[in-house]
């Protein structure tokens, strides 16, 4: 009767400690800006990286998105922790895939691809949305740098058991409603804290029915909901994506690595703390109003009334949302005008995503007061794109065709909004500034966000590609 | 490494928001650095600041009343977002040994313990009344007494709290917890050489 968490937890206990479990952790992602103090900090101590080969690493925070970033990077300390990366896993004989590298790209994005990332493995990286390769049935979990020094010390962390919540998701997406909607309605319906203390499991034959693509943008939010932990059952879909990768199991495994993962999923008895359920068929295209990832509608809908919110905190809270965003309660969300369009990100910015914008982006063209901005997930993406011709598509329509990064999704390279500007972002997090001081997000999904491009405004896809 | 945990008499700073994100409480382009020390000059930065650089006087950290206060108090949900470990660095360099909220997201909850600042988690209504307290008379002393696990508010109510007991161990010794870790060795060692039968397709890059 144990959930597909409890399973893998289990065949990680090195030692206990009262409630605490030592977890072994299997894999480790690494990128430049959480890293350095890890590594210095073992330098201070004198210690060495444990298991070098079970780590890998990968700039991608302030990558420039610009051609000629191999030759030079002007921000010096952006240069800085580059180089500091490259240093510090030579050092430490781990595997990076740098700049010039094909593969680099999103570290949540280069994981999967590499075939690192396996059903039943624990894996961190020091990033909040590693919870996206819980979509492979793993336990993976963002942590902080401490804990970063920590793995790559021992290959251990102390745990904590968090509760249980399965999230059920039912129903056919209608044409056009993708799993960034469903994330989306999924947080509106729990809270921005919703999920705090719990490992959540998405199930349900909608959930079944993604592509690895879409179910890592469903994992890829649930820490907006407040969890660390997203994970779904790994099943036929898994395997086939996985098979062939380059650290996929090799042949003369995997079999035995297959039998092995179809025990994984929870058992039919398994005990939840908490059930959400969640009717797919009637689900609309979301978007967001605030400055919270709960702060999501229906495309339709128009921006609430905090003077309807009868809990003073929450009321409060909205009113600042609506002060920071400028908009005014009543007003319909398709009214409302963008400056900026930012494909790209960690959630959103895989193959499947980029067809899905190129599909609403072809034949059209960017509104005149839009700037559009694509940055695929990783090296790999972009050349399958390119090969698929949808960098083609995205230029003729007036987007730009970027190298692979985060970019606008945290304004930490040189792709940032100005103050005031607002953007319709395929990215996670709508926070005040989010995108750069005085920025204001709309978050959506890539379609949506290609459909706000060549609308200048928030537009129901659904009536665009019509 | 961590800071020993002393108990604080200090006054509050009141932050009456819900879910304060770690985007705000450090922003992105301070996290270039490849120090833990120095944050302090962004902490809250735009809320802190306006376009022009300019301290915004109603922001409780500036009020002079609030100067040098070490106990944060907050809305729920507290540290959410992003996992930057930047933003326990930058509040306790800036001063902050404490934060009070009802909540705290899980990530920033752990990165304060293994830095040394104490997240006390109260319930939501003793949070407000503290936070009402603090506004209507600023410069209210709050007390924090890890070790009797209570805080003692501006109008002398005394709120017990819950706390980890290995965490409370670790803050009030300042432990190393990767030396303790480290003491498990041969446990990991042994782990790891069962694991390898089991899965052996997860320890490719281990000879033997």
């Amino acid at each position: 009767m144990p959930t597909l968490f409890e399973k893998i937890r289990d065949r990680h206990v090195v030692t206990r400690r009262g409630d605490d479990i030592l977890l072994y952790i299997d894999r480790q992602l690494i990128h430049e800006v959480t890293s350095p103090q890890a590594f210095e900090g073992l330098r201070l101590a004198g210690r060495s990286v444990r298991r070098p080969g079970a780590m890998l690493a990968v700039p991608d925070h302030n990558v420039p998105t610009t051609p000629g970033r191999a030759e030079r990077i002007d921000d010096r300390e952006s240069r800085e922790q580059i180089e500091e990366l490259r240093k510090n896993t030579l050092g430490a004989g781990i595997d990076l895939f740098d700049i010039t590298d094909p593969r680099q790209g999103i570290v949540h994005i280069i994981g999967p691809e590499a075939g690192l990332v396996l059903p039943g493995i624990t894996i961190v990286c020091g990033d909040s949305h590693t919870g996206t390769l819980g979509a492979f049935g793993t336990i993976a979990f963002g942590v902080g740098t401490s804990e970063v020094e920590h793995v790559l010390a021992t290959q251990t962390l102390w745990q904590k058991t968090p509760r249980r919540m399965r999230v059920t998701v039912d129903g056919a997406l209608r044409s056009l409603v993708t799993p960034k909607d469903v994330i989306l309605a999924v947080i509106a319906k729990i809270g921005a804290s919703g999920g705090t203390g719990y490992a959540i499991e998405f199930a349900g034959e909608t959930i079944r029915k993604m592509s690895m693509e879409g179910r890592m943008t469903v994992c890829n939010m649930t820490i907006e909901a407040g969890a660390r932990f997203g994970l779904i059952a790994p099943d036929e879909t898994t395997f086939a994506y996985l098979k062939g990768r380059p650290l996929a199991p090799p042949p003369s495994l995997w079999d035995a690595a297959v039998a092995d993962w179809e025990t994984l999923p929870s058992d039919p008895d398994a005990a939840w703390d908490r059930e959400v359920t969640l009717d797919a068929s009637s689900l609309e295209p979301h978007v967001t109003w605030g400055t919270s990832p709960q702060d999501a509608l229906p495309v339709g809908g128009v921006v609430p009334d905090p003077e309807a919110q009868p809990d003073p905190s929450e009321r409060a809270r909205m009113r600042r949302a609506l002060e920071y965003m400028a908009l005014v309660p009543g007003t319909r969300m398709t009214d409302i005008p963008v400056d900026k369009v930012f494909i790209g990100s960690c959630t959103n910015a895989r193959i499947e995503d980029l067809r899905a914008a190129a599909a609403v982006a072809m034949g059209r063209k960017v509104h005149a007061n839009v700037t559009a901005l694509v940055v695929p997930g990783s090296g790999l993406v972009k050349r399958q794109a390119e090969e698929e011709g949808l960098d083609r598509v995205f230029v003729d329509a007036g987007f730009q065709w970027r190298l692979p990064g985060c970019s606008m999704c945290l304004g930490m390279n040189p792709d940032r909004l100005k103050p005031g500007e607002r953007c319709a972002s395929t990215s996670n997090r709508n926070f005040e500034g989010r995108q750069g001081p005085g920025g204001r997000t709309h978050l959506m999904s890539p379609a949506m966000a290609a459909a706000a491009a060549v609308s200048g405004r928030i537009a129901d896809v659904r009536e665009v590609a019509r | 490494m961590i800071e020993k945990f002393v108990p604080l008499d200090t006054v509050g700073v009141p932050l009456d928001r819900v879910n304060v994100d770690t985007d705000a409480i450090i922003p992105a382009r301070y996290l270039k650095t490849l120090k833990r020390t120095g944050l302090g000059v962004g902490l809250f930065y735009a809320w802190r600041y306006d376009a022009e650089g300019a301290e915004r006087p109603d922001f409780p950290l500036n009020r002079p009343e609030f100067r040098g206060g070490r106990v944060l108090v907050a809305g729920e949900n507290f540290g959410c977002g992003s996992s930057r470990e930047h933003a326990v660095w930058a509040l306790m360099d800036f001063g902050f040994r404490a934060v009070i909220a009802p909540s705290f997201s899980d990530i920033f909850h752990n990165n304060c313990l293994k830095n040394g600042l104490l997240p006390v988690t109260l319930p939501a209504a003793e949070v407000r009344s503290m936070i009402d307290a603090l506004l209507a008379a600023p410069g209210g002393k709050v007390r924090v007494d890890l070790a009797a696990q209570e805080v003692t508010g501006p109008n002398g109510d005394v709120h017990r709290f819950t706390v980890d007991p290995f965490a409370k161990t670790c803050l009030l010794e300042g432990l190393d917890e990767i030396a303790l870790t480290l003491k498990s060795s041969p446990e990991i060692d042994r782990y790891e050489r069962e694991r390898k039968k089991a899965t052996p397709w997860l320890f490719l890059d281990l000879a033997g």
